[in-house]
């Protein structure tokens, strides 16, 4: 079942370039199609996947057997989460994106190939595998943000691009490194990262590839101080893109840190556990503390968006059942959060009012004018502080809990971050939505002509909603899926320790 | 091999005979048949006979199972050279395939005939372990590229990078010479085996350092490795597009796999090391300064440049550095069959990347009049076919899955990181190399966002594809994906080739 999600992803893909050139409304139309199979596969598997049952091998070929490449994907608990995640964030991004009119084949077909490169990520478990997906991911995002972007797209195109390929350099760097030690101890060359994760790599080897693997992938989750890609990309790319890249790219850098770095050198991990820690720390902290300066609406909400990503790879560093949980939840929670808070700032208040300065928007009172986005808003930054009844609640508690044993004082400084993104919040939404002092000596709002919420926006914001309310009152639907999962990667990063 | 009979060496030279009968042919048919027929018939009919013939070389190939060594190695004829021969076969095929709607040329019949020839040189060249032989075929090939390089009258800038290509090719050919000469002087031997016994007893000896130098810098100027690369970038821009096309597809092909058995058979026992740290004297080091600086230069120049082929030149340059990563490899006994598949794999992609990257310059400069990166502004909506295979292309040299280019390099860099183990000794290498991969992406990307992201003329026409470059280009962008996505289908019979061998 699972499967399909990158094939119909792929399919569509070829349908959408096949399309006649001046079909712009049928392209949307099929993407959604495609997005909503993907979907329905992803749901599909969760559903006859059983929670707790482990490691599930859903598809295995011998790819090229010189070097023991197996195509091979399975999932877990925690794969699981994350293709939920993305099948829930395609659909909502392609919703958000219905207005996109020019060139609309090729947008929805960069985007349908990015959205399959990620569930081939998260299906992959041979390392040669997950490397080829986490590449195909790369260049649509270029595109989508070159074409379609607004703000210096050119610049924040190329600077994401390049962040990604070196990221993924020092990845690749690291994968032959673990290859070659592997094959030199056991004699059998493989990729698998079952049957790599149960070699004994020597401890000074796994000194130098945990970093370059580690920060390979942290770069894509926004690790500090690799981070400023992700403002500059968030804020030049189209609402659609920008709602995948928060929600699910930097996604792909988390889940890459955890499956990979992680699992494959634990004694390299226990070395640098407190550094990590510490960037991870320095990440949310300083994402928020900018966050609360910016001018631009969506400069804020980039910037919190490696504030909470430092959360996941806090809770990444804890290396504790909870911790390690609450990271997990994390990567969905922010997912569908940032997701949302994107689509308000960029498809409902700037493609109507044409600006993001908070300067500007102060003096249109888009509370009144856009009650449907000034609701939404509310709601989504009422889950992104971490209020009680949204998953960003359940996320971050645990992470705290976690790095609370873990490291008490690291758990106090992201207390702080937590503070303060209650703080550029407020503020940002005091100021686009609920500035009256301005309006009022203005008389009525500055855009009279104000288009209407459109049913598309009105699906999507309600789907992401739906969702962070679902794991905020009810947990479980998730947790069960991640915690047996996570509590045998951490046995089997204690095995490492073994030795 | 005793008792080998006119008729056995026929049977095994049929390829290479079918390729000179075709060369003739082509002569007999545009400058008896066709004479007076309008050029762009003469291009057409020409390109039709000499494809026919690689298409019958091809045939030959993949049938005869001839297995032969001659002479002690004067001519080798064995399951692996088949398949280098097949590549170079195919890239000619190509080279043709993208002529047929050229016009930059009187001598059809000529050029045509001269592209077959200059393949026979490359397939002789790969089929021999002997040192004069090398030199022969090597100067076949030469000098049919030259006249090719030469063949547009129309412009200066031709004409000079032809007069570049010819002087800086003939000076290498004289190091090589040179180099040979030493070689044989030192252990009485011409062919590969007999030279790397007759040079054990000269492993400290001075001149042997200067004999090795001299060859690999002869081979270098041919792949265009720094510092013998300045001719490439004026050849590659002012040649006409299938002669430039040629000259960096095939041509590598060739050369990269005759240097690596002059290298790995010839000098062997004298490779030193080139592991970080622990340099020694021999070829290892020596190609490692070479591909350092051809990684770095190579890619770091790209960027600056804005024309299309000249940034494909340095984009090779960039790439030879790379496949002496492979070559290095192969330095080291343990990993040398894997290696020799990761470079073959990787040239005959690189191969037919180029062309295919080529072909797209040819259409460009034939509608538009000129090469420069500017000009493909707004290509996507002129050209949707062009556009997309410039990307496939470029993607591949930057080595994006599920493309061959970066199966290739991956391959290459496993096998470097492979050669010696335990103590990692290539990692620097392999972290220069992947580290200017990313630079790479910067200048491809730039050329791409000239033609997706930059709007244009909106008044330009659409492009018309002739059909004769839409089919290579796509057979080359299908070959490049499919290669890619199931690199197993080149690398089995690879593999199976190296190990039937002799050892290579």
């Amino acid at each position: 079942m699972f499967a399909w999600t990158i094939y119909i992803s792929f399919a569509g893909v070829a349908v959408l370039m096949l399309l006649p050139r001046d079909q712009g409304g049928r392209a949307r139309w099929v993407a959604l199609g495609t997005a909503l199979a993907g979907a329905i596969a992803a749901f599909g598997g969760a559903f006859q996947y059983q929670a707790g049952s482990g490691l599930q091998t859903i598809a295995r070929t011998s790819w090229i057997p010189s070097l023991g490449i197996d195509y091979h994907l399975a999932v877990d608990g925690i794969s699981v989460t994350l293709i939920l995640l993305t099948a829930v964030a395609a659909v909502a991004g392609i919703l958000f994106s219905w207005n996109i009119t020019g060139r609309a084949k090729e947008f929805f077909a960069f985007y349908m190939a990015l959205i399959g490169g990620v569930y081939g990520v998260f299906l992959s478990f041979d390392a040669f595998v997950l490397f080829v997906f986490y590449e195909i991911a790369i260049i649509p995002k270029y595109f989508l943000i070159a074409i379609w972007g607004s703000t210096r797209k050119e610049y924040g195109a190329m600077k994401l691009a390049l962040y990604s390929f070196a990221g993924s350099a020092l990845v690749l760097i690291g994968l032959i490194g673990t290859f070659v030690v592997a094959r030199s101890q056991t004699g059998v060359p493989t990729f698998d990262l079952t049957a790599l994760a149960q070699v004994d790599y020597p401890e000074s080897f796994q000194r130098w590839a945990l970093p370059l693997v580690f920060v390979g992938f942290g770069i894509l989750a926004g690790l500090w101080p690799f981070h400023t890609w992700a403002p500059t990309g968030h804020v030049a790319a189209p609402t659609g893109a920008s709602m995948l890249l928060a929600g699910v790219v930097m996604k792909l850098g988390a889940y890459g840190c955890l499956r990979v770095a992680m699992t494959l050198f634990p004694a390299g991990l226990r070395h640098w556990q407190t550094e990590i820690a510490v960037l991870a720390v320095v990440g949310i902290v300083a994402g928020a503390m900018t966050a609360l300066v910016q001018k631009d609406f969506k400069f804020v909400i980039g910037y919190s968006s490696v504030s909470h990503m430092g959360f996941v790879l806090l809770g990444l560093a804890t290396l504790n059942e909870v911790g390690l949980s609450g990271a997990v939840l994390q990567m969905f929670s922010h997912g569908v959060i940032a997701g949302l808070l994107f689509a308000v700032v960029g498809r409902m208040v700037y493609d109507r009012t044409h600006t993001r300065q908070l300067d500007e928007l102060e003096g249109m009172r888009l509370a009144r004018a856009m009650p449907f986005a000034a609701v939404t808003f509310v709601l989504a930054g009422m889950a992104s502080m971490g209020l009680p009844g949204f998953s960003g609640f359940v996320a971050e508690l645990q992470v705290l809990i976690g790095s609370w044993r873990a490291f008490p004082t690291a758990g106090l400084a992201a207390g702080v971050g937590i503070v303060l993104g209650v703080a550029y919040l407020l503020r940002a939404l005091q100021r686009a939505f609920f500035a009256d002092s301005a309006g009022d000596a203005r008389g009525e709002p500055a855009g009279e002509a104000i288009e209407p919420i459109s049913l598309p926006e009105r699906a999507g914001a309600i789907l992401l909603l739906g969702a962070t309310l679902a794991i905020g009152l009810y947990p479980r639907l998730l947790l069960d899926f991640i915690a047996p999962s996570v509590t045998s990667l951490i046995q089997g990063l204690e095995r490492g320790g073994g030795s | 091999m005793t008792g080998v009979g006119y008729s056995d060496l026929l049977a095994a030279l049929a390829p290479e005979t079918a390729l000179v009968l075709a060369a003739v042919a082509v002569l007999f048919v545009d400058m008896g048949l066709m004479r007076s027929a309008p050029l762009r018939q003469r291009f057409l009919t020409a390109c039709a006979v000499a494809g026919l013939g690689c298409l019958v070389t091809l045939g030959i190939l993949a049938s005869s199972g001839a297995h032969l060594r001659f002479l002690d190695g004067v001519l080798v004829v064995d399951s692996l050279t088949q398949w280098v021969k097949v590549f170079l076969v195919v890239l000619t095929l190509f080279t043709a395939g993208i002529s047929a709607q050229a016009e930059f040329t009187e001598h059809v019949g000529e050029y045509f005939a001269l592209v077959l020839l200059a393949t026979v040189g490359m397939m002789f060249l790969v089929s021999t372990e002997e040192i004069l032989m090398i030199f022969v075929s090597l100067e076949l090939t030469s000098l049919s590229l030259y006249v090719l390089a030469a063949l547009d009258k129309r412009t200066r800038h031709a004409s000079e990078a032809a007069l570049k290509y010819f002087l800086f090719g003939s000076v290498a050919a004289a190091f090589t010479l040179f180099g040979l000469s030493l070689v044989y002087g030192l252990s009485g031997a011409t062919n590969l085996t007999g030279i790397a016994a007759g040079l054990r007893a000269h492993r400290s000896d001075p001149l042997l350092a200067v004999a090795v130098v001299m060859v690999i810098m002869g081979f270098g100027f041919k792949v265009a490795v720094v510092p013998f690369h300045l001719w490439a970038p004026d050849a590659y821009e002012g040649a006409p597009v299938p002669a430039a096309a040629l000259i960096a597809s095939g041509s590598k092909v060739a050369s990269f796999f005759v240097l690596a058995k002059i290298a790995v058979l010839g000098f062997a026992g004298v490779e030193g090391s080139g592991a970080w740290g622990q340099l020694r004297a021999g070829w290892l080091p020596v190609l490692a300064v070479l591909a350092v600086g051809s990684m770095v230069l190579g890619n770091l120049t790209a960027i600056a440049q804005g024309h299309l082929r000249r940034l494909l030149a340095y984009s090779a340059i960039a790439h030879a550095g790379y496949v002496l990563l492979g070559l290095m490899a192969m330095g080291y006994p343990s990993q040398r069959s894997a290696a020799l598949a990761a470079v073959l794999y990787y040239v005959a992609t690189y191969g037919l990347t180029t062309v295919g990257a080529f072909g797209v310059a040819s259409v460009i400069e034939r509608v538009l009049g000129n090469g420069r990166i500017d000009a493909l502004a707004g290509l996507s909506r002129r050209s949707p076919l062009l556009a997309l295979c410039l990307m496939v292309f470029l993607l591949s040299l930057a080595g994006i899955p599920p493309l061959a280019g970066f199966f290739g390099k991956f391959g290459l860099f496993t096998a470097a990181m492979g050669a010696d183990p335990a103590g990692l000794g290539l990692l620097w290498l392999v972290g220069i190399a992947i580290a200017m991969s990313t630079v790479s992406l910067y200048y491809y990307l730039r050329v791409l966002k000239q033609a997706y992201v930059v709007a244009g003329d909106e008044e330009a026409s659409r492009i018309v594809v002739p059909w004769t470059d839409r089919l290579v280009l796509i057979a080359a962008a299908v070959g490049v994906f499919l290669l890619g996505a199931l690199p197993e289908l080149l690398l089995g019979p690879l593999a199976r080739a190296i190990a039937g061998g002799n050892g290579f």
